[in-house]
């Protein structure tokens, strides 16, 4: 691993609650040294003007891609519902969210 | 008991159907056995269902293009009724209810699911070693990575243990193992495959293709799966077209790119004899050498670790525990139930990138960041855009290096994305790609399979099958086996 310490510093607790992820303090500790790292790598592109230049999103550009409008079949519901963690009454249980 | 061996050709092993030598059950009998010997060393299969495949082998209709034909399956897409978990444990549990469109017209065209190729987690990996069920290892040397993200099934079609796999490519993920491993990879054109059924990952750069050991195989796959579907609005509609047309007319007048930005200091000197000595096995073959350029390549792999991470970060929102795969019995309310069922559930490499997704997006970076990583993609897409006028396809290696050691590079991500180099910027352009075997390079002693990319303009995909297909046969390397699983 490289020793030198990045540049960059990111709010690793910050973003995990962002991201709805749990990180332990030893998660923070390395991914703050290995994204750093990774963010003074993508500074490389600031060297570029990219002024007047359109985004790319989408390599291939394809707009407004409509459909008939018409009834097809979907998925039977209990197929659906076999995968989830937990159901009842043909709905997903989660934890209760208001009191 | 049969007359198949392995290592069999797609385009062999339906001879021998056709002709009543071995019959579609058979085929998938000898294929599990030869697996149950050699995968215990390599581990490219997560699980197989063989009593599914000998009754799908039954009725197989041999009158169909694949009639007949198993082919294995990158863990990241959907085969109705199968386990389905992107080698991830928030996963755990869930069985596909559909088939992936690629898998259904693979099924119309006789072709029969078999395995669960292993990868990395989520496709995020360069080498397999992320997969939460083992890693696989190189059939070359046991000691050394295959590749990836699709390493389970560049390994198993390298050891003789599938016909023919499919995986999926969003920086490399098909080409870089089948480089690593000897076999042939091909990346279609953005647009070309639908997606619908593969657990996404980057959504602006994901396509589904065939791994295989000949470049005619992955003609034959490409017919199968190639077309517009009504479930994925990225896929086309393009008039029929059969990739094996052009296969076999050789390649007088074709003009192939030499990307000067792709021959650079730092590559395995093995690596770049190999891909020089391909060059001029093409020149011998008629093809014209064409000096090129392509500037901004050496953005590629801050570009794509933006633009990918960003799209994963969102993609991957949909893994709460709530609807299908694992949840965390810790959680004491919903938002626990997200937090602790991701962190049980994603392996480090997501989470890290997931991390840095959520970072690029957010409130005061977009700009820098995303917006910024957008722009130089458009520049990146000119790059190619410009090449394409003055040649047929370009050749580069396909990674810098042959297959590093396990453990290798786990500590560096830095390290592994740089790996991807020379395969992530036809992902950014949406072109198509094509991974074939081209020699060999000695590392400690052993022999290791180097790849040569080629790479061609949107929907090109004939013509790279043509040019491989004319080097491959006029070379031997496709016929080498590895010695360690024999």
């Amino acid at each position: 691993m490289s020793t030198n310490s990045p540049h960059h510093t990111i709010d690793v607790p910050y973003l995990a609650r962002l991201a709805r992820l749990e990180v332990t303090p030893e998660e923070v500790e390395i991914f703050e040294g290995q994204l750093g790292r990774i963010l003074d790598h993508v500074e490389q592109m600031n060297r570029l003007d990219v002024s007047g230049i359109e985004p790319t999103a989408h390599a291939i550009t394809v707009f407004d891609v409509i459909r008939e409008d018409g009834v097809s079949e979907s998925l039977p519901k209990a197929a659906i519902l076999e995968n989830a963690p937990r159901s009842a009454n043909g709905l997903f249980v989660v934890p209760k969210v208001l009191d | 008991m049969s007359s198949f061996s392995p290592f069999t050709s797609i385009a062999e092993a339906r001879r021998l159907l056709r002709s009543k030598e071995l019959s579609p059950v058979e085929l998938v009998e000898a294929l599990e056995q030869r697996i149950a010997s050699i995968d215990p060393k390599i581990g490219a299969y997560i699980e197989r269902d063989v009593e599914t495949a000998k009754k799908e082998a039954a009725s197989a209709d041999l009158s169909k293009p694949l009639g007949g034909i198993p082919i294995g399956i990158k863990d990241a897409i959907s085969v109705a009724g199968q386990p389905l978990q992107s080698a991830s444990r928030i996963l755990d549990g869930y069985t596909a209810p559909y088939d992936a469109t690629s898998v259904a017209r693979l099924r119309a065209s006789g072709a029969i699911p078999f395995g669960r190729m292993n990868m990395d987690e989520f496709a995020m990996g360069s080498s397999t070693e992320n997969s939460a069920f083992h890693p696989t290892r190189n059939p070359w040397d046991l000691n050394r990575i295959p590749g990836g993200s699709s390493g389970g099934s560049a390994a198993a079609v390298a050891a003789g243990t599938a016909l023919a796999t499919l995986g999926s490519d969003t920086g490399g993920s098909i080409r870089q193992p089948a480089a690593l491993c000897g076999c042939v990879g091909l990346k279609p054109t953005y647009g070309r495959i639908s997606r619908y059924g593969l657990i996404a990952f980057a959504s602006s750069l994901d396509q589904i293709g065939p791994l295989t050991s000949t470049v005619e195989d992955s003609a034959l796959l490409l017919n199968a799966m190639a077309g517009k579907d009504p479930h994925d609005s990225t896929s086309l509609e393009l008039p029929d077209e059969d990739f094996t047309a052009e296969i076999g007319r050789d390649l007088k007048g074709l003009r192939i790119g030499i990307p000067k930005e792709y021959f650079v200091d730092g590559m395995e000197p093995g690596v770049r004899s190999a891909v020089d000595a391909a060059v001029k096995q093409l020149v011998s073959l008629g093809a014209e050498p064409v000096e090129i350029s392509l500037p901004h390549t050496e953005y590629a792999v801050a570009v794509y670790y933006i633009i990918a991470t960003a799209e994963a970060s969102a993609n991957l929102a949909r893994f709460d525990g709530v609807r299908y795969g694992r949840r965390s019995s810790e959680a004491k309310d919903l938002l626990s139930l997200y937090e602790k069922t991701r962190a049980e559930g994603f392996g480090r490499e997501v989470k890290r990138r997931i991390i840095l997704g959520t970072y690029v997006l957010s409130s005061g970076y977009y700009d820098a960041y995303y917006l910024r990583a957008q722009k130089v993609r458009t520049l990146m897409r000119r790059d190619f855009d410009q090449a394409f006028t003055k040649v047929d396809a370009i050749l580069s290696p396909t990674s810098p290096e042959t297959a590093f050691r396990l453990g290798e590079k786990t500590d560096d991500p830095l390290k592994m994305y740089l790996a991807d180099i020379f395969t992530i910027a036809a992902n950014l352009a949406g072109i198509c790609g094509l991974s074939l075997p081209c020699g060999f390079s000695n590392r400690d002693g052993v022999d290791l399979p180097v790849g040569l990319q080629l790479l061609g303009r949107p929907f090109g995909e004939s013509r790279l099958l043509r040019i491989g297909h004319a080097y491959e046969q006029s070379t031997e390397w496709h016929k080498r086996r590895p010695v360690q699983i024999s």
